[in-house]
């Protein structure tokens, strides 16, 4: 299935060149084959150190991965030559490969040092203190080392790389949710008061779990990044949902979603504009800030039709930032509906191959850190994919492992890595302890002659 | 735990079922909205200009319109083999003011989005082919072609040329001076396109783009004979039905004299057959006829020939061709030498030609041969459509004979020797001040006469190169001849 996927990253290389440039140069051949090394690699690493892992999920990483690879570097040859901002297009997909293999190497190392996942359970604090730092971090430095870019103050930057932390903080405070709520499960079902049916756990159980939440959300909400946000909020309920299979907790985190949107929604200029944009792109067109981006995404879309201009053939460079949160339009044109729903597809088994893990892992904080992750991973599509195509406000995120960034290449390679360490511990061999060599009834003891002490 | 695990799945499941719904939304329910939309010109146009639009080659596959590769961000120039000569047959492609003639019309197969190309697009997109523009075969004989526009333009003439398959309807050749050069207008070259287009549409210039073939009509004068003749003969006159034979005679209820050509008497004696008339082409006989017959026949006859069609497509749309209505007695005696109440495109005296050619039967004139996929599959082939049966074929032979004749009686260089040529020339008045305005010189013909194989129709404006004095056997017979010896030498 690898050499499958391989074998369409290259395909679809070759046919972004092939259109975009009118020749092919042995360059290709290098890409596919550096492409085709670096995932027999991460094929490797998975053998030898989770080797009942899902073999399916892999290969669909990597698909991605490849498939946003060709997009960047058909997006940058796009752009060759143009100036944006003053400064001239520094190609983006060659930086994208290094941090693919960063993100490999990240990912093999979990894979070896993290040799089981229950370990994780035991950092949960930690993991959950310095979530919550990094995702602070951003938004109290100085802005030189914290700048704010696109209206959301979210990296760091040293020198000539930037990372977002919050990329990170995701799966670290995920960590620390389901640690937190498989301990306290008990009590959030047992303990407490009752409240319009509803079994309230006792708040101090509750407050750290609400204090997390609440810091959480609203660092998004300043930091101005409504998607991530999004995505956070939808974690966290759906971890409750299933540590305590209480559907009220969805009917509760449901009505103060809605009352926090339309808070945000009064409180702030930009996601006021973004609902608009979203009711109707064209009315906002020509307005700073307005409609424009997500206009040319829809007119990408739909330029692309069916089955798409074809790779190299459509014009996606038109959309601006189509290489990170509007990569799946540029794939929806140049692939068309067919493309972007096999895409969908591929997310789809990714992320319910390791829903399956989760349910047949044996433990709770397996269960819950791998739907968390599953879901995590196909709610991001969902939000990304969703805004790009009108189905809900565009709030800026990125597609995972398709959209160019470094961060979110490594902080999702850490989520399969994970995944696969839950699946290989939901599908290996049960680790049955030794039975204890039975001793047979007294009855069936056969006598011995008991000599006679001399 | 593993309840809420398989729910959220589901829910999970429904996130993604509502973008595939959406994205089918948006890509194919609202697809053609959003590609349509005025915001998304760019888009568009870039997409069309840089696909390999197909090529457009004659009869005999010699390419007439093809791309070359650029390094520019359209990829792909349009190059027009002989631009000139094939423009009213072509059109042009301009990015900048758009397309016309074929270009325009057949644009979605050119271009590849038609939807004959679907299956193709589809394998395209799985095989990641460029998509390509399929291409059109036209019925166009170069030689034919190339040689009505040479006679024309040496010459300096400005008019048309318009020749048939008698037999199909398929347009053999198509011309109009003077042209312009599409090249010019294809150019990448913004200011090269403006230049070229200001110059062709210029105000008062003598209007190159105007495809006088489709889009002009002009008073078909004595080559309207044919049509008063095939009416009378349908009613029952034989070619030896005696018709008045005066230099002149005044129109009804006024004091307009009409006179023969040079106030001749018509032959020797006081009538003359309808024969003779014709070949003479005599006035006063088919004016007197026209008279007889009436509007209403000759009306339902010119209908009969294609008259009065407005919806006509070859795929150009052809300006109707008009007989009528008829407003008073003197206005008909006119109309049966093809004056007032009459006009044509020449294309449309070329079907006339074309029709008593084949027997009476009138074919739909058509240009487009062939669509070629970019596979080389052909898509689709024009198969000549009979239009209406016009005349009965004695009628037709009655008429090929007498059309025989009058090409003996008519004048005019090149001469063709060894082929029998049936035709009838027209010298139209036109304009306010007819005697001061030099005529229109018309030539219709088909050959050979025994089986024709070509019909041809050549209109002359304003006289050519003989002014006031200009006749339609010296000025546009020659032309005729010639692309019909073109043609017939070539087979």
């Amino acid at each position: 299935m690898l050499g499958f996927a391989s074998a369409l990253v290259t395909a679809a290389l070759i046919l972004v060149e092939a259109n975009q440039e009118q020749e092919l140069t042995m360059q290709i051949v290098y890409y596919g084959l550096a492409y085709m090394a670096l995932f027999a690699v991460a094929h490797l690493a998975v053998r030898k150190w989770a080797p009942y892992a899902d073999p399916v999920i892999l290969p669909c990483v990597a698909l991605l991965n490849g498939l946003g690879l060709v997009m960047i570097h058909r997006i940058d040859l796009a752009n060759e030559g143009e100036v944006f901002a003053g400064e001239l297009y520094s190609a983006k997909a060659p930086k994208q490969v290094l941090w693919t293999a960063v993100a490999l190497i990240l990912f093999c190392l979990v894979l070896k040092f993290v040799s089981d996942h229950r370990t994780l359970a035991k950092y949960g604090y930690t993991a959950g203190l310095v979530g919550l730092v990094a995702l602070i971090l951003p938004g109290i430095l100085p802005s030189f080392i914290a700048p704010e870019i696109n209206g959301a103050k979210i990296w760091l930057t040293f020198g000539a790389f930037s990372i977002q932390p919050g990329e990170f903080a995701k799966i670290l405070l995920m960590v620390f949710f389901a640690a937190f709520l498989v301990s306290k499960r008990d009590l959030f079902t047992a303990a407490g008061r009752q409240f319009l049916g509803l079994d309230l756990p006792r708040a101090r159980d509750l407050g750290p779990l609400v204090a997390a939440w609440a810091v959480g959300v609203s660092i998004m909400v300043l930091q101005k990044d409504l998607g991530s946000s999004l995505l956070f909020f939808g974690i966290v309920l759906v971890l409750l949902y299933v540590a305590t299979e209480r559907a009220a907790w969805v009917v509760v985190g449901l009505v103060l979603f809605s009352g926090g949107a339309v808070v945000a929604w009064k409180l702030f200029n930009h996601v006021q504009q973004r609902v608009s944009n979203w009711l109707d792109p064209l009315a906002t067109y020509d307005l700073p800030g307005g409609g424009f981006q997500i206009a040319q995404s829809l007119f990408g879309l739909g330029t692309g039709g069916i089955f798409g201009a074809g790779l190299g053939a459509g014009r996606p460079d038109l959309i601006p930032e189509a290489n990170t949160d509007f990569i799946t339009s540029a794939i929806g044109e140049e692939l068309g509906f067919v493309g972007l729903s096999a895409m969908l597809l591929v997310y789809m088994v990714f992320s319910m191959r390791g829903l399956r893990s989760a349910i047949a892992v044996r433990d709770s904080f397996g269960k819950l850190l791998g739907g968390g992750l599953s879901f995590a991973l196909c709610f991001q599509v969902f939000i990304v994919v969703g805004g790009v195509t009108k189905l809900i406000p565009m709030t800026g995120i990125t597609a995972p492992f398709l959209s160019y960034g470094g961060s979110s290449l490594l902080a999702n390679y850490v989520l399969v890595a994970l995944l696969l360490r839950i699946s290989d511990a939901a599908r290996g061999p049960k680790v049955v302890p030794k039975p204890k060599p039975q001793q047979p009834a007294i009855a069936d003891q056969y006598t011995v002659m008991v000599e006679r002490p001399k | 735990m593993n309840t809420p695990l398989r729910r959220v799945g589901i829910a999970m499941m429904v996130m993604i079922l509502l973008l595939m719904g959406n994205a089918t939304y948006v890509q194919v329910i609202k697809a053609d909205d959003y590609r349509k939309d005025d915001h998304n010109r760019q888009r568009v146009l870039l997409n069309e200009y840089s696909r390999e639009r197909g090529q457009i080659i004659a009869s005999d596959g010699t390419p007439i319109a093809n791309v070359k590769a650029t390094d520019d961000s359209y990829r792909y120039q349009r190059v027009y083999a002989n631009g000139p000569a094939y423009a009213p047959v072509t059109g042009y492609y301009s990015l900048t003011y758009g397309s016309g003639g074929v270009e325009r019309i057949e644009d979605d197969l050119l271009n590849g989005s038609d939807d004959r190309l679907f299956a193709r697009r589809l394998s395209d997109v799985i095989t990641g082919r460029d998509p390509k523009g399929a291409s059109l075969q036209l019925t166009v004989d170069p030689k034919v072609q190339q040689t009505a526009y040479d006679e024309m333009t040496t010459r300096g003439f400005t008019g048309s040329v318009v020749a048939l398959n008698p037999q199909t309807g398929a347009i053999l050749g198509m011309v109009s001076t003077p042209s312009y050069d599409p090249n010019r207008l294809a150019s990448h070259d913004g200011d090269e396109q403006e230049k070229a287009w200001q110059e062709y549409t210029a105000e008062g210039g003598d209007q190159p783009t105007l495809n006088r073939a489709v889009q002009a009509t002009y008073p078909p004068g004595s080559t309207w004979k044919v049509v008063v003749a095939a009416a009378a003969l349908e009613d029952g006159k034989t070619k030896d039905t005696q018709l008045t034979a005066a230099p002149t005679i005044t129109l009804p209820n006024t004091n307009t004299q009409l006179p023969n050509f040079n106030e001749t008497n018509c032959g020797s004696g006081s009538t003359a057959s309808m024969e003779e008339a014709l070949a003479r082409s005599c006035n006063t006989a088919f004016a007197e006829l026209a008279g007889e017959l009436g509007e209403q026949k000759l009306t339902k006859q010119a209908n009969k020939f294609g008259m009065n069609d407005k919806e006509l497509t070859v795929p150009q749309t052809v300006a109707a061709s008009t007989y009528g209505p008829v407003p008073d007695k003197a206005a008909l005696f006119q109309s049966g030498i093809g004056q007032r109440v009459v006009d044509m495109t020449p294309l449309e005296n070329a079907v006339i030609a074309g029709t008593i050619a084949n027997g009476g039967v009138r074919m739909k004139p058509y240009l487009v041969q062939k669509l070629i996929a970019p596979d080389l599959s052909v898509i689709d082939e024009t198969k000549p459509d009979e239009a209406e049966d016009a005349i009965s074929p004695q009628t037709a032979n009655t008429l090929r004979d007498m059309m025989l004749k009058s090409e003996t009686n008519t004048g005019g260089e090149g001469r063709l020797t060894g082929v029998n040529i049936a035709s009838k020339t027209g010298t139209a008045e036109h304009g306010v001040d007819p005697a001061a305005v030099p005529p229109h010189a018309w030539y219709i013909a088909f050959a050979p006469a025994e089986k024709p194989t070509i019909a041809v129709a050549v209109i002359v404006e304003n006289g050519g190169d003989r002014g006031l004095g200009a006749t339609g056997g010296k000025v546009a017979a020659p032309v005729g001849r010639a692309v019909i010896g073109a043609y017939l030498a070539g087979r």
